[in-house]
C-alpha cells in the first residue's frame, strides 16, 4: 500500500515506529511526532501502542480461560474447554517433563507466557495495514500492532524471568551457594576469576538470548510482511499467503520456545550441583 | 526501538497475570481435569470389577443348578426307597395278619374238633349205656357204673 504522498522507506519507518507518550522536545507532555523525537524522549516514555495491546491481549487470554476454569465441568467438556484444557495439558506435560522441583508457580506461569506471547504473535497475521489505517484515519499518528516486535516488550518478560532466575537460585542454594555456582564452575577454585566471568556471560546472556530471540523472529516477520505490502495489491497475495502459513509455524514455534526456555532456566535456577 | 518505561510495565503486568493464572486459572482447571482422569478411572475399574462380578454370578448359578439337580436327585431316591419300604411293611403286615388269621382259625378248628370229640364221647357214652342197658335187660345203676363210663368215655 505504498500510497502516493509516501516513499517506501517512509512507510516501512511508518509502520516501525511506535506511538510513544512521554516529555517532548518543546518540553511538552505528548505523543512523540516521529522516531527521532521518541527517541529524545528517554527513558521516561511509554510506547503506548504495544502495551495497550499487549495488556490487553493478556486480559483477553485471563479473561476466556478464567470464563472456562469457572465453569469447567468434569463431565464431558464442550469445545471451548476443551481447547484450552488442551492447552493446559501441554503445557503442564512439559513442565512436568523438565522441572522435577516442588513449585506451583512454574505451570501457570509457563501456560501465561505460551498463551500470551502465542496472542501477541498473532497480531502479525492481521494485515499490516488493517488496524494502522484505520487507526491513522482517526488522527493517530503511529501505531505498532504486534507487541512482540517490541523489544520492550519481549526483553521486559526476559527481564522478569531473569528476576525469577536469581530469587530462586538464592532461594534454592543460599546465597553462599549460587555464588559458589557461579565462581567454582568449570575450573575449579584456582580458575576463580576466569569461571567468574564465563558463568557471568552465561547468566546474562540467558534473559537477553530469550528477549531478544523472540523479538528479531517477530519483527523480521513483520518486516517482510510490510515489504510484501509493498508490491502492487494483485501480486500480493502469491507471497503473502505462503508467508503467513509459515508464519503460523514460526509464531507458534517462538510462543513454545519463550515458554520452554523459561522452565529451563527455572529448573536450572532450582537445580544443585552439589 | 528504544527502551523505555513499557519494559518495567511490561514486568508488572507480567507478574500480575502470571499470578491471575496461578490463582483463578490453574487450579480450577487441573482440579476439573484431575477429577475427570479420577472418574473415568474409577469407571474403568467399575467396569472390570463388574466383569468379574458376572463371572462370579454364572459360576454361582451354574452351581446352584447344579445342587437344585443334585437335590432333586435325592428326593427322588429317597421318595422311591420310602415307597419300597411302605410297600414292603404292608407286606409284612399282611403277612403277620395272615399268619394271626391262620392260628385263630386253626385253635377255633380245634376248639370246634375237641369240642365236637366231647359231644360224642359223651353221646357214646350215652348210647354205651343205653345199649347195655338193652342187653343186660335191666337198668343198671347208673351212679354205680357212671364211673366205669366216664373211664371208657375217657379212653375213647
Amino acid at each position: 500500500m505504498s500510497s502516493a504522498e509516501l516513499t517506501s522507506g517512509e512507510y516501512i519507518a511508518h509502520h516501525l515506529t511506535n506511538l510513544t507518550f512521554g516529555k517532548k522536545i518543546d518540553g511538552t507532555w505528548g505523543f512523540a511526532a516521529d522516531g527521532a523525537e521518541a527517541a529524545h524522549m528517554g527513558f521516561i516514555a511509554l510506547n503506548v501502542d504495544t502495551f495497550g495491546f499487549s495488556l490487553g491481549l493478556g486480559i483477553l487470554f485471563l479473561y476466556v480461560f478464567r470464563k472456562v476454569a469457572k465453569n469447567a465441568t468434569t463431565g464431558v467438556p464442550g469445545g471451548l474447554q476443551n481447547v484450552i484444557e488442551m492447552a493446559v495439558e501441554f503445557v503442564d506435560g512439559n513442565v512436568k517433563g523438565m522441572f522435577h522441583h516442588k513449585n506451583t508457580m512454574i505451570a501457570p506461569m509457563g501456560l501465561t507466557i505460551f498463551c500470551w506471547v502465542l496472542l501477541m504473535n498473532v497480531m502479525d497475521l492481521i494485515p499490516v495495514d488493517f488496524i494502522p489505517h484505520t487507526a491513522s484515519l482517526l488522527g493517530v499518528p503511529y501505531l505498532k500492532v504486534v507487541p512482540s516486535t517490541d523489544v520492550n516488550i519481549t526483553m521486559g518478560m526476559a527481564l522478569s524471568i531473569f528476576l525469577l532466575v536469581l530469587f530462586y537460585s538464592v532461594k534454592m542454594k543460599g546465597l553462599g551457594g549460587f555464588a559458589k555456582e557461579l565462581s567454582m564452575h568449570p575450573f575449579g577454585k584456582w580458575g576463580l576469576p576466569a569461571n567468574l566471568f564465563l558463568e557471568l556471560v552465561n547468566l546474562i546472556a540467558k534473559p537477553i538470548s530469550l528477549g531478544l530471540r523472540l523479538f528479531g523472529n517477530m519483527y523480521a516477520g513483520e518486516m517482510i510482511f510490510i515489504l510484501i505490502a509493498l508490491l502492487p495489491f494483485y501480486v500480493q497475495w502469491t507471497l503473502a499467503v505462503p508467508w503467513a502459513i509459515f508464519h503460523i509455524l514460526i509464531i507458534t514455534l517462538q510462543a513454545f520456545i519463550f515458554m520452554v526456555l523459561t522452565i529451563v532456566y527455572m529448573a536450572m535456577a532450582h537445580d544443585s550441583h552439589e | 526501538m528504544n527502551i523505555n518505561l513499557t519494559i518495567l510495565g511490561q514486568v508488572i503486568s507480567f507478574a500480575i497475570f502470571v499470578w491471575f493464572c496461578m490463582k483463578f486459572v490453574w487450579p480450577p482447571l487441573m482440579a476439573a481435569m484431575e477429577e475427570r482422569q479420577k472418574q473415568i478411572a474409577d469407571g474403568l475399574s467399575a467396569a472390570d470389577r463388574a466383569k468379574v462380578d458376572l463371572g462370579l454370578a454364572h459360576e454361582k448359578v451354574a452351581e446352584q443348578l447344579r445342587e437344585a439337580k443334585d437335590q432333586g436327585a435325592e428326593i427322588v431316591d429317597a421318595a422311591n426307597k420310602r415307597a419300597t419300604q411302605i410297600v414292603e411293611e404292608a407286606k409284612d403286615q399282611a403277612r403277620v395278619e395272615a399268619d394271626r388269621i391262620k392260628l385263630a382259625a386253626q385253635a377255633e378248628l380245634e376248639q370246634e374238633v375237641a369240642r365236637a370229640k366231647q359231644a360224642l364221647r359223651t353221646q357214646v357214652a350215652s348210647i354205651a349205656i343205653a345199649g347195655a342197658e338193652k342187653i343186660l335187660g335191666s337198668s343198671i345203676d347208673k351212679a354205680a357204673n357212671s364211673e366205669i363210663v366216664d373211664q371208657l368215655a375217657a379212653e375213647l
